[in-house]
């Protein structure tokens, strides 16, 4: 039906760019194109001559396409916000996701509905990606201090693994820290006092 | 009374400063209120935030806090400037070759607006009849004080904004690299950009904001209309701690912490050092070259410009119905004028500091422009038709 229509992506993040290019093309829209070099942002815009753009709120450029809401030699084709005052509730979901849509003035909205919801729950999808990485990375270096700290306590207290995690856990609780705030400080000290 | 908070959105710049110090240094919470300072990397996304109730209130562009206001160029959203964050604060910097063209055109000193408008003039001139396509003008965005500056100082000397340059916006971040990689030949950008590009040495600072403009209302602090309608009290004690912000941060003592506390990567993150030169004004203008000195090269709340004037929204509204963004009449004008409550701020500050004794350093018209007509806010649609024909006689 729309899948004719021309979509740019502008976001500087190649992997959600990817993710969200997928997800259009899944979807049947196979003219996507994505922007990753902001200096020349309008003149690759106006060449390719979108039906709709869609950018990341992290990126300062989203004020270059302020631009195109005005009348001038250097704007060749009027660009509107896709969503209107009256659609409150998707500016908020697609604020909150950190994602922006704009159309080319005169294309109904109801005929990219499809596209911004898919946007916005693509770009859910990849915080939460990003969020489950960070966790995890920190569970990783977390384990790996704990580990250290461990093999500290093991050597210096001529104790066992068990009993040294045990110590670890005990002055996490009487101190009201994380057991990985503790391993820290054995390791900190242990470097400190080498 | 304890216990308000405001979240707040801001752009890293010097004007962000009365917001930051007053969060920082206490005087937000010598108000009963915390301050959750949100760091932002665009107007539109501030914009948006204000706009969806992300944000309490906003550290804004003054025209576009009127635009919302109108509906112009975005959804309306009606706000509230109860307190103006900075006046002045721009600059205007060209690239060498640009400026080697410009003073080889010029006609007379070319710290002189009127002569370097007129030597543009003549280098747009000699471009055309060469076949050479047109200059390119960064500025940060459409309702922006840097777009009206550039536009008004360039037509003062016959050049058209519209069709004999190329005028585009660019992120502040990203001015000096289109600068130095021939992308823009000249851009009018806050502070730190002007002197960054200067020390990089492929920039001239050509004019302060201040030579166009001596007094330019530049950044504001706004908030939602609706918002505002039952907080009062809240919205007086902000006023309050900002205006105190903003009497701490122009006592020279306070100099060192003031541009320490700016410094911090969540706030401006630029050097100190920096922040310090941009307070004083002092700036290096010329690469390897002197240093210029301007007291009025931006100012935070100092002589009476922290208070919201009328005149001033009217005067930002007739910067945009002449460069055709938005089209004149006595309604917008008397809306745009309603944004700007001097009454909110005159509450909040009361005899802290009287607006009226501070005016007597502020130009006759309130705005102090190198050319044209003077401003009247009472007749802007003769204001703009005197300003058209100083713009048609080229």
């Amino acid at each position: 039906m729309d899948t004719a229509l021309n979509i740019v992506i502008v976001d500087e993040n190649p992997i959600r760019a990817a993710i969200l290019t997928d997800g259009l093309r899944e979807a049947g829209y196979t003219n996507v194109t994505r922007i990753e070099e902001m200096a020349s942002l309008l003149a690759r815009i106006y060449s390719l001559d979108p039906d709709v753009i869609l950018i990341d709120l992290e990126n300062p450029s989203r004020d270059v396409l302020a631009q195109m809401f005005q009348v001038s030699r250097a704007v060749k084709r009027p660009i509107a916000m896709f969503v209107d005052q009256s659609d409150a509730a998707a500016i908020e979901a697609a604020v909150d996701a950190g994602v922006s849509a704009y159309i080319v003035d005169g294309l109904k909205k109801e005929r990219i509905k499809g596209i911004l919801d898919l946007c916005i729950s693509r770009f859910n999808a990849f915080a939460r990606l990003t969020n489950e990485l960070e966790r995890a990375q920190n569970a990783l270096s977390e384990r790996k201090v704990i580990d250290r700290a461990k093999g500290i306590l093991m050597k210096l207290k001529n104790v066992s693994e068990a009993d040294a995690y045990a110590m670890l856990r005990k002055t996490a609780m009487n101190e009201n820290k994380k057991i990985a705030e503790v391993a820290q400080s054995v390791v900190t000290a242990a470097e400190l006092l080498k | 009374m304890s216990g308000d908070s405001l979240r707040i959105g801001f752009i890293p710049l010097a004007d962000a400063s009365a917001l930051i110090i007053a969060a920082d240094k206490g005087f937000a919470a010598q108000e009963g209120l915390s301050l959750d300072l949100v760091r932002e990397v665009s107007w539109s996304n501030v914009r948006d935030k204000l706009n969806i109730g992300l944000f309490d209130a906003a550290h804004l562009l003054a025209p576009l806090a009127i635009a919302s206001s109108l509906g112009i160029g975005h959804f309306k959203l009606p706000l509230l400037v109860p307190f103006v964050l900075g006046a002045n604060g721009n600059a205007i910097t060209v690239s060498p070759a640009l400026y080697s063209a410009l003073a080889l055109a010029a006609d007379g000193d070319l710290t002189d607006p009127k002569n370097s408008a007129q030597a543009l003039a003549r280098v747009v001139a000699e471009r055309r009849k060469k076949g050479a396509g047109p200059l390119t003008f960064g500025m940060t965005f459409p309702f922006s004080c840097h777009n009206y500056l550039l536009r008004f100082w360039m037509a003062a000397g016959g050049v058209d904004p519209d069709e004999d340059v190329r005028l585009v916006v660019l992120p502040p971040p990203y001015m000096v690299d289109s600068l130095s990689s021939r992308q823009v030949d000249l851009f009018c950008v806050g502070a730190p950009w002007n002197a960054v590009a200067v020390e990089l040495g492929i920039g001239h600072i050509l004019h302060f904001g201040g030579d166009i403009f001596a007094r330019a209302p530049e950044k504001v602090l706004a908030v939602r209309a609706a918002w505002s309608a039952n907080r009062d009290d809240v919205l007086k004690r902000l006023i309050s701690a900002l205006g105190r912000a903003a009497d701490f941060i122009n006592d020279p003592n306070n100099l060192d912490e003031v541009a320490a506390l700016l410094a911090a990567p969540n706030r401006i993150g630029v050097a100190p050092e920096i922040i310090q030169r941009t307070f004083k004004g002092r700036l290096r203008i010329a690469p390897g070259g002197a240093f210029r000195a301007d007291p009025d090269y931006i100012l935070i709340g100092r002589e009476g410009s922290a208070r919201p004037e009328p005149t001033h929204a009217a005067w930002l509204y007739a910067q945009m119905v002449r460069w055709h963004q938005a089209p004149l009449s006595p309604d917008l004008l008397a809306a745009a004028k309603a944004c700007f409550r001097s009454d909110l701020y005159d509450l909040a500050v009361g005899n802290h500091s009287a607006p009226e004794a501070n005016l007597s350093a502020a130009p006759l018209d309130r705005i102090g422009a190198f050319a044209g007509p003077a401003f009247d806010a009472d007749d802007v649609a003769g204001y703009i038709t005197a300003a058209k024909v100083a713009f048609a006689n080229r």
